[in-house]
């Protein structure tokens, strides 16, 4: 292994059926599911995989779904705001826990 | 209007040159490694891919447009001068006379910049047959002698079919030009008032969407939603449906995707997502092309790429229907496009 990512492989990403083809058959059945049409649209879907796939920083995630937000028809915009909703909700999550901090030391402290 | 671009032939460019396009297409960036278009009809059936009963009769009447846009498949724009004459215009309606064939799509470069544009309207429509006029909608405000187009239209029923490539001015006139979304909104609130696009007029106002790279276009149902909600709120203006249609790898999308360096990711892109359902519908099937010059063709990719019908009818004057309906279609790799993933076609989506 000469490197930990490789872009081809996200092209290879149907291929994790040949060491468990029961399960990942039912993972991609589900997943095509979790995409399509529902009460939100495509598109906003779209954006909230985008949006996670900044949270978790899985490149191969933010390559796929830059590429489907713009086919979905997101503009440049929106799919920045989704990135700052991401960086927004995991900076309010380390922010938040400063509350937990402030709580321990007013505990320990006179 | 600032263009997005000019034309390959203006610039000397060698993909100005269907053989060179070609070239490319057989010899470029990884093309090795990537199946023939017939490799991929064959187990299908497919191969020959032969012509059904032809419906529409797609005339091309000149390379000339008061844009450049940097996709276009017909390296049209202002500088370019080929244009179809009122003698070969009168061709295309002695075929249709003695044809069955019901539509006529008239499409350029901008058609309607063609002198004799309006006398071939009524003519097509004096013989009773439906009308579809591929409008890039900035020709109705480039001139105030085109300020009338809508009204004309409206007369003769024609199907207007206008590119709009998105639903906000940045993406569009960044493919487009500067300036063309505002233009394009103004022309479709003028045809909006005389009924196109409006519940009941029966006057068909169809908008056609493109990427605006080197990306596969999204479901045609779910970009209708969001084209139909943002321009109605956000401008004002309604329309029936929209059309997805792929960029075509030949002349200025070539050229884009080339200097850009995503031509071989493109055309893996078009050949991963082969369909074979599209490739049933493909609209070469059914439409006859006919260049500026009465050339005859399967498609107007084609038409671009110097690739006439193969057959001995190869004129609108030597027009023959069983000659043309026992030819074979000639395919290439640029027929990716039409076949990936949901298809592509000049009426838009093809599953």
């Amino acid at each position: 292994m000469s490197s930990y990512y490789d872009p081809k492989d996200l092209g290879k990403f149907g291929q994790i059926a040949e060491f468990q083809p029961a399960l990942a058959e039912k993972f991609f059945t589900w997943y095509g599911d979790v995409f399509a049409e529902g009460a939100l649209s495509q598109r906003e879907k779209s954006l909230i995989a985008l949006a996670v796939a900044h949270a978790v920083q899985c490149p191969y995630c933010i390559d796929a779904y830059s590429t489907d937000s713009l086919q979905k028809g997101a503009t440049e915009e929106m799919m920045m705001e989704a990135v700052h909703v991401a960086a927004a909700i995991r900076g309010g999550a380390s922010l938040v826990h400063g509350v937990m901090m402030m709580n321990k030391v007013k505990e320990v402290t006179m | 209007m600032a263009q997005a671009t000019t034309s390959l032939q203006r610039r000397g460019a060698d993909l100005a040159d269907a053989t060179y396009q070609l070239h490319v297409l057989h010899h470029g960036h990884a093309a090795e490694n990537l199946p023939s278009f017939g490799e991929k009809l064959r187990p299908i059936g497919l191969l020959p891919l032969n012509p059904l009963t032809p419906q529409i009769l797609q005339v091309n009447v000149g390379k000339m447009c008061n844009q450049a846009c940097k996709h276009c498949h017909v390296d049209a724009g202002p500088d370019r001068t080929e244009i179809m004459t009122r003698e070969t215009m009168q061709q295309c309606l002695d075929v249709l006379a003695r044809t069955e064939i019901g539509t006529v799509d008239l499409t350029g470069g901008a058609p309607e910049m063609n002198p004799d544009f309006r006398w071939f309207v009524e003519h097509i429509s004096a013989l009773g047959r439906k009308i579809i006029v591929r409008c890039n909608l900035t020709i109705i405000v480039a001139n105030p002698k085109y300020r009338d187009l809508p009204q004309f239209f409206a007369t003769h029923g024609v199907h207007v079919m206008s590119s709009l490539p998105f639903y906000d001015a940045s993406h569009t006139d960044r493919q487009r030009g500067g300036g063309v979304f505002a233009d394009s909104i103004e022309a479709l609130t003028m045809l909006n008032a005389v009924g196109y696009g409006m519940p009941d007029s029966g006057l068909l106002l169809d908008l056609v969407y493109n990427p605006l790279g080197a990306l596969l276009p999204g479901p045609q149902a779910s970009l209708e939603k969001e084209f139909k909600k943002n321009l109605w709120t956000k401008n004002g203006v309604s329309f029936n449906s929209l059309h997805c249609i792929t960029n075509m790898p030949i002349s200025r999308f070539l050229e884009y995707l080339i200097d850009s360096g995503n031509y071989g990711q493109y055309m893996e892109t078009l050949v991963n997502a082969f369909n074979p359902v599209a490739a049933q519908s493909v609209m070469c099937r059914n439409t006859i092309s006919v260049g500026w010059d009465g050339a005859l063709y399967d498609c107007d990719f084609n038409q671009m790429l110097e690739l006439p019908v193969a057959t001995t009818s190869r004129h609108i004057s030597a027009f023959d229907l069983d000659a043309l309906n026992k030819r074979s279609i000639v395919i290439d790799q640029h027929c990716f496009g039409c076949t990936a993933g949901a298809g592509s076609s000049c009426g838009g989506q093809l599953t």
